[in-house]
């Protein structure tokens, strides 16, 4: 069959393809690559498997006296079950494929270090659990996994590592995560994948990948900080959090000890797992997902707090234990 | 049998009488209620359309020659790329096709002798004129920087350009596209000439009905979005703005319910053009017509339920990307049936290579590559590196200009004599078609590249590393930009000097190459009465 030959002979074209790739330097970036070679392999196959059919048949079919007609010929079903057939089995395949690696690739492992990343006209903020701050750039050690959780404070962002082949949206308003673990040391780019104004494209910025010796001294290197549970206690009590939500319960709130990563039941009878989202709603809009066995009587923090303060809080909130949701599952 | 029907309008061709002269002044062509005068109306305001979109495509392309940005400022650019998109999706591609050719050719290859309501016909050109001053309008007093896609709370609360304006002009034209898809679906039900079966259709006809479908169920979705949009930025009513108790994410949820629909308003009429001039050039019956004709309306059904692939990495449920990825991987299936049965309508036909076949080929070689690489997009994993950058951008340049421009490029050369009456020269229409081919494949291969290596889209500036690539996609723009100006100088050529076509000079089957061109007002002296299938060919040759 000399059509098949033909599509056959684009593997070379393929291998070509393949020198325009970002480097793949975290745990998943290789298993994207081979999805996205066996797609490239499929696309060029059928394309020059159509083309060359084209090709023979304007060759051996061009009109050769001007008043020549075709020939009619019958559509034989077996024909058109098969073209309908194939193709979708293909499909089959590479959804079971995607879909599996997708789902696979999404769960962060159980240790995780968390760094929280705040989106903003036209900078990325991150803070490390130990507490250095850094602008545009993140600083991680090879080989651990590093779990982001990122929120917005204007429009939505997108951080995206193509080295890392990691992408997600950053929305205004709740907390989107990923998580990679760096395979290799190096310096790669990070940049805004959703169009949020005019200096989107200089919402970019570099991850340093380093050995785990250089990253202890990078972390000891900074100012000394406390770290995000800390300076979230501390909030905490300034905002007079304490008076309520204490561990020797007074009654009149719930105490906040391994409360993240339940699942509790609000007063409107809705079941939901203590996240970071539900934690920020619950102090900006208490009233809205408040514990049926209270009273509504929180105020709220909407407008005092802003998103920095809001990470370290959740920080601090979840430092009083958990139950982490990832493990149950 | 040809010659029998030549003869029979040979009267009135010679009277000279056709819809074109029959009257003459500014006021006749603004009050017309003729479909084939409304069609060239369009065509006149869709073209200037496409060139102002254009233009702003090629200075987008010169000032990327540069990783620093050439040209503009980030903020110009921004402007630039959004008045490409708004221009090029909602004032030209979703009109192209349908209002255009549909216009003028339903009536005439069903044999009718206008649509259903000739007044609400040329209401929808006006509502399309007013759609698309107040587009330009916003473009030329400062212009609007959101792109195409309208995200809030950017949209609703940052942007401080003509947000409004511009999607007031959307969702006027919105009307348009309501009303010419309520007319056309009325016509194609009601107005079929005797014997004019639903399976003796045309596939054009077929397609432009399922594409009329999704106007109608579509377009009031996005007309509202825009509509809640509106309400956001001006009275600050929370709907899209989490700062204010609003859901940014179901905006769009909303948009993409219509835009993703949209893509297959852009492409289905298309796919039509196609299956006339493969039938056409090839002088030889569609392979398989019942499942060209029912791809085409599976098409537009499941297209209304894929929109979440838009969404994979806004953090929409796991399960929901599950779904919406199964169902994207098989809105692919009636496409690629379509390019099979192109494909072997060639086989054992008479083929012939004047410029609308070469369009007719073209699109189906970017198409596969199109649809093809649409399969990395519906594909989770890959989706999530893809997501947002210039493959993105390749993909759906291959399928919405490689497959829909290409697409109304064929079908306005193998129309045009019927539409004017004159020939246009062949041998410059196959030069244009060539460069426009080449330089298309310039423009936007790299870009697939570029989207792997992790370039995304709508950057004003951009790492040194990408510049190889981008300078070989401005080079492939400027290319591509003189192939579409040269059918614009000897189409306007031929209008006055183009030799006589004859009623049908490919000798093409079809109700409207049996009438004179230009056809008369009426379309038909008597309304045909059919008695064959379409594409009808074989038995020309049995008789002789």
């Amino acid at each position: 069959m000399g059509f098949l030959q033909s599509g056959l002979d684009s593997l070379p074209v393929l291998a070509a393809m393949m020198q325009f790739k970002p480097p793949a330097a975290s745990s998943v970036a290789n298993s994207v690559d081979q999805l996205y070679l066996m797609l490239t392999g499929i696309t060029i196959f059928f394309s020059v498997l159509i083309f060359s059919i084209i090709f023979y048949f304007m060759l051996k079919y061009r009109r050769k006296t001007p008043g020549e007609s075709g020939t009619a010929t019958h559509t034989p079903m077996i024909l058109e079950l098969t073209w309908t057939i194939i193709p979708s089995l293909i499909c089959v395949v590479l959804f079971v494929w995607s879909s599996s690696l997708y789902v696979r690739n999404g769960r962060p492992p159980a240790a995780s270090t968390e760094i929280f990343v705040i989106g903003k006209q036209w900078m990325w903020h991150l803070q490390h659990p130990e507490g250095p701050r850094e602008i545009n750039e993140l600083h991680v050690p090879v080989g651990v996994p590093v779990k982001l959780t990122m929120t917005s404070q204007d429009v939505i962002h997108d951080f995206y590592i193509p080295a890392f082949r990691v992408k997600k949206d950053v929305l205004p308003g709740r907390y989107s995560q990923i998580w990679f673990e760096p395979t290799e040391t190096g310096t790669f780019h990070l940049f805004c994948a959703q169009y949020c104004g005019t200096n989107h494209s200089e919402m970019i910025g570099w991850v340093y990948v380093m050995s785990p010796t250089d990253y202890t001294t990078w972390l000891a290197g900074g100012e000394k900080t406390e770290s995000m549970a800390e300076q979230g206690e501390r909030l905490f009590s300034q905002f007079g959090c304490g008076s309520c939500h204490s561990a020797d319960a007074t009654g009149r709130a719930p105490s906040l000890a391994g409360i993240y990563g339940k699942p509790e039941k609000t007063q409107n009878g809705e079941t939901r797992i203590v996240d970071e989202t539900l934690i920020r709603q619950a102090i900006l809009v208490p009233n809205s997902v408040h514990l049926p066995n209270y009273q509504p009587i929180m105020p709220t923090y909407q407008g005092q707090i802003d998103e920095e303060q809001m990470s370290q809080l959740i920080a601090y909130v979840k430092s009083l234990g958990s139950e982490e949701r990832m493990n149950g599952k | 049998m040809s010659t029998a029907i030549a003869e029979i309008h040979e009267t009135p061709a010679e009277s000279g009488v056709n819809y074109l002269n029959v009257t003459y002044g500014i006021k006749s062509w603004l009050l017309t209620l003729d479909h084939k005068r409304i069609g060239l109306l369009y065509l006149g305001s869709i073209t200037l359309m496409f060139f102002v979109g254009g233009m702003a495509a090629v200075l987008m392309r010169l000032h990327l020659v540069e990783p620093q940005g050439a040209l503009f400022e980030p903020e110009t650019y921004n402007k630039m790329f959004s008045t490409h998109g708004i221009i090029m999706v909602f004032f030209f591609l979703v009109p192209s096709i349908p209002a255009t050719l549909g216009n003028f050719l339903i009536p005439l290859m069903i044999g009718a002798r206008d649509v259903a309501f000739p007044k609400l016909n040329l209401m929808s050109w006006y509502l399309y004129i007013t759609g698309a001053a107040f587009a330009l309008f916003a473009t030329l007093s400062g212009g609007v920087d959101t792109g195409w896609t309208f995200y809030p709370p950017y949209s609703s609360t940052y942007s401080q350009t003509h947000v409004v304006v511009v999607a007031l002009g959307v969702f006027i034209a919105g009307f348009s596209s309501i009303l010419t898809g309520l007319n056309f679906i009325v016509t194609i039900h009601k107005m079929r000439a005797p014997g004019m079966t639903w399976f003796r259709l045309p596939l054009f006809i077929w397609a432009m009905y399922a594409t009329s479908l999704i106007f109608v169920l579509g377009t009031p979705v996005i007309a509202i979005t825009l509509f809640l949009l509106g309400m956001e930025r001006i009275l600050h009513v929370g709907i899209f703005d989490p700062a204010v108790g609003g859901d940014p994410l179901l905006f769009q949820h909303l948009f993409w319910f219509y835009s993703h629909p949209a893509v297959y308003i852009m492409i289905l009429p298309g796919m039509g053009v196609i299956s006339e001039l493969i039938t056409a050039f090839s002088r030889k019956k569609i392979f398989g017509y019942a499942f060209v004709a029912f791809s085409s309306l599976s098409i537009a059904i499941i297209s209304f339920i894929v929109w979440g692939h838009h969404m994979f990495v806004t953090g929409q449920s796991v399960y929901a990307g599950l779904v919406f990825s199964v169902l994207s991987f098989l809105v692919a299936i009636p496409s690629a049936v379509k390019v099979f049965n192109w494909t072997a309508t060639l086989y054992k036909g008479s083929i012939s290579y004047e410029a609308p076949m070469l369009y007719a080929l073209g699109f189906i070689g970017l198409f596969t590559i199109g649809g093809l690489t649409g399969l990395f997009l519906a594909a989770l994993a890959t989706d999530v590196h893809l997501n947002g950058t210039y493959f993105i951008v390749a993909h759906f340049h291959y399928v919405m200009v490689g497959g829909a421009v290409m697409a109304y490029m064929g079908g306005l050369h193998f129309w045009w004599p019927k539409i004017t009456g004159r020939l246009y020269p062949d041998l410059w229409a196959r030069i244009a078609a060539a460069i426009i081919f080449i330089g298309f494949n310039l423009t936007f291969f790299p870009q697939f590249m570029l989207g792997y290596m992790g370039m995304p889209r709508r950057y004003a500036i951009y790492p040194a590393e990408f510049q190889v690539l981008n300078v070989m996609s401005s080079a492939g723009a400027s290319i591509l930009g003189v192939g579409y100006i040269i059918p614009l100088i000897y189409f306007m050529w031929s209008m006055r000097y183009g030799p006589p076509a004859g009623p049908n000079p490919w000798g093409a089957k079809g109700l409207e190459w049996t009438t004179q061109s230009p056809p008369l007002t009426e379309n038909f002296e008597t309304i045909p009465i059919v008695t064959e299938d379409a594409y009808n060919y074989a038995s020309e040759a049995a008789h002789g």
